[in-house]
């Protein structure tokens, strides 16, 4: 045994006058950080083991606990940081490839911070949502170039097969393997009542949630997990995951110790088995293979679904959308850097990857100047966190958005970017039985129901101080859009003007 | 969803509409709020803090841990208010008693102590108090419109049901 460099992220800051030693903190706390000691009938804690997801102060009934950054200190350099250090030492002990969880935390821009909406004032009147009719409903998939009809008015044109948003917002594809049972039941019974959607992940469907198969986006990655055609045809629309915004370019890997029974018969794979998803799909290689995959799926479906293709947002997403549209994809999904991940090589997630706003814009830009926008529907994904994120995502070009990480949030994620340790205290990020069952799907729906709900009114109440009374007539609105703290480069790519203009 | 306990069935038409703590196993997170919360409320300062710094009370509501490698499992345990309890039976005193509403309570002026009513409990139910010359059980926070274990479980693992709303989700 060598000397261990590594010292506590955080520290547990107990006020013994409130403690009253009801040892909730030591039940709760699947790192084991609380413990008792009988001898002094003090609860103690060992700081090293804390990731500071808030279990324990949450819980805590006389608010005794406090969780800080712990104070030890490295020697001022800006360069050679504590967190620089700290990594070094983590690696040079274990030899192993640094990990971690949710979307990149680094300080880049964050270019929804730095765009402002516009209001009505006095020439064209806003509208109050709460006295006049507001539309948020979105529809999803391929648009027709033209639609004819016959001498009586009756529609000739046959329409492509679309889905109905009653909100702009989806879950985004979080396994079952990666996520709990609960948390899937959560998403899937919050879509239910929400008139949206979730994403099953790439793990495939339990048998018991097929019932919500209305409000079910099935995904195809790499690994093919439980992707047979009855789970083809449960959902309302499949997705094809080429990339993820947290991770692009790599692949995935659910551990064994994760894989249980349920899992097992979800994923078709043996209880136990490392369930691993390649970087890239082994029978796509060229655009044409894409189009393959996009076609054999809609074979399958019986053309009656619309096929998602999902790319990380990279250097040259534009050409690669404009790719994908024209391989036969209904919607391209695009899923930026912040996109969050249950588990990913750090220095990928920290490095890889351009912003979902960017990337966002130029797709839109690039499938207008060559007219297939209307080919497919835009969705974009990777760290949007409330309405207002998603009101500048449609003005920027989107047709909805995803949301992953803050639909955790709503059911108790504290951030703590742990998941890969699959003992999530929350019930969330784990398999273990007497951690899922901390999540009830009972209390959890309604969170979900209750955070979309919200964002619903807030969108329309933006809609309406623009004076526009559908969703829709944002998209690609570019001018409803200025910038701030922004430089002519990033102005152009964003497609918008300088505040003042 | 399990239930862990159910009713007796051949309850007069008054007690099946009283309503009982029901636990709930699988949502059940062992954390122990239930028994700091039921102590505070039968404490004289009704204050988290104190009643557990200064004040002695025996919980009447305990989880139940199974804690071995393979199954972890918990729940809250406490009184049944049994249709025809054998605490009252075994009082020695006429403390234990069964009001209008169908609760069995416990007269601590008239306890004296015997134990009588642990010894024949078969749930187990029924705690001594560190005095050791009185006992503490559920009182279902008479007065109260919802017991202060089922307000303050986290996860709705316990539930104050009647016994068609148990029925329900059963």
């Amino acid at each position: 045994m060598s000397l261990n460099f590594n010292t506590p992220d955080f520290e547990v800051i107990r006020n013994e006058n409130r403690c009253i030693q009801c040892k909730v903190c030591v039940r709760q706390c699947a790192n084991t950080v609380h413990f008792y000691d009988e001898e002094d009938n003090v609860i103690c804690a060992d700081d090293t083991k804390c990731v500071n997801c808030h279990r324990c102060v949450t819980l805590c009934p006389t608010k005794a606990l406090v969780i800080r950054k712990y104070p030890l200190e490295f020697r001022e350099n800006s360069n050679w940081s504590g967190k620089v250090i700290k990594e070094i030492y983590k690696q040079s002990q274990t030899g192993g490839v640094l990990l971690s969880s949710m979307g990149n935390p680094e300080p880049f821009t964050v270019y929804w911070d730095k765009m402002l909406l516009n209001a009505s004032q006095v020439t064209n009147p806003s509208i109050d949502p709460l006295r006049e009719p507001m539309e948020t409903k979105v529809m999803i998939g391929r648009k027709p170039e033209k639609l004819e009809f016959d001498s009586n008015g009756k529609l000739l044109t046959k329409m492509p097969p679309n889905i109905e948003l009653k909100i702009p917002v989806m879950f985004a594809a979080m396994s079952y393997g990666a996520i709990s049972r609960n948390a899937h039941e959560s998403l899937a019974r919050a879509a239910e009542e929400l008139g949206i959607f979730y994403n099953t992940g790439e793990g495939g469907l339990s048998k018991d949630f097929y019932r919500y198969g209305e409000n079910t986006i099935v995904q195809v990655a790499s690994g093919r997990f439980g992707v047979h055609k009855k789970y083809l045809n449960a959902g309302a629309a499949i997705e094809i995951k080429i990339g993820q915004g947290a991770k692009p370019g790599i692949g995935g890997h659910l551990p064994g110790k994760k894989v249980g029974e349920d899992i097992s018969a979800t994923r078709m794979i043996p209880v136990g088995s490392d369930a691993i998803s390649p970087a890239p799909h082994h029978d796509i290689y060229s655009i044409e293979d894409l189009r393959q995959l996009i076609f054999s799926l809609k074979e399958t479906t019986d053309y009656k679904k619309p096929v998602f293709v999902k790319i990380a947002a990279v250097h040259n997403s534009a050409a690669i959308a404009s790719g994908v549209v024209r391989a036969g994809a209904d919607a391209v999904v695009v899923d930026g850097f912040r996109g969050g991940t249950g588990a990913a090589p750090t220095r990928v997630r920290n490095s890889v990857g351009i912003p979902i706003e960017l990337a966002l814009a130029a797709i839109d830009q690039r499938l207008r100047e060559e007219k297939i926008r209307n080919y497919c529907s835009l969705i974009v994904a990777g760290s949007i966190r409330n309405s207002s994120d998603i009101v500048k995502a449609v003005a920027l070009g989107a047709d909805a958005v995803y949301i992953g990480s803050a639909a955790v949030i709503a059911l108790g994620c504290h951030m703590c970017h742990s998941c890969s340790t699959g003992k999530c205290n929350w019930g969330i990020a784990t398999q273990y039985p007497e951690l899922v069952k901390r999540l009830n799907p009972d209390i959890m729906y309604k969170r979900l129901v209750n955070l979309i709900s919200a964002w619903n009114h807030e969108i329309q109440e933006l809609l309406g101080g623009m004076g526009i009374n559908a969703i829709e007539s944002l998209r690609g609105n570019r001018l409803m859009l200025r910038g701030v703290d922004l430089n002519e480069k990033e102005l152009e790519i964003l497609g918008i003007k300088y505040a003042g203009e | 969803m399990g239930c862990v306990f159910m009713l007796c069935k051949d309850g007069s038409k008054k007690e099946s509409m009283m309503k009982k703590i029901y636990a709930f196993e699988s949502k059940c997170l062992g954390c122990g709020l239930c028994e700091v919360h039921c102590r505070t409320a039968h404490s004289k300062s009704k204050d988290i803090v104190k009643t557990h710094k200064r004040e002695n009370i025996a919980s009447a509501i305990v989880i139940e841990e199974n804690l071995s490698s393979n199954t972890v499992s918990y729940f809250a345990l406490q009184c049944r208010h049994c249709e025809n309890p054998k605490c009252i039976k075994a009082c020695i005193s006429g403390a234990m008693y069964k009001d209008d509403s169908g609760i069995v309570l416990n007269n601590k002026e008239k306890c004296v102590g015997c134990l009588s009513c642990i010894l024949v409990c078969p749930f187990g139910v029924i705690k001594k108090n560190d005095d050791g010359r009185s006992v503490s059980k559920c009182d279902l926070c008479v007065g109260s419109c919802e017991p202060f274990c089922v307000k303050n479980c986290p996860n709705e693992a316990i539930k104050f049901l009647d016994e068609d709303g148990a029925r329900a989700l059963i």
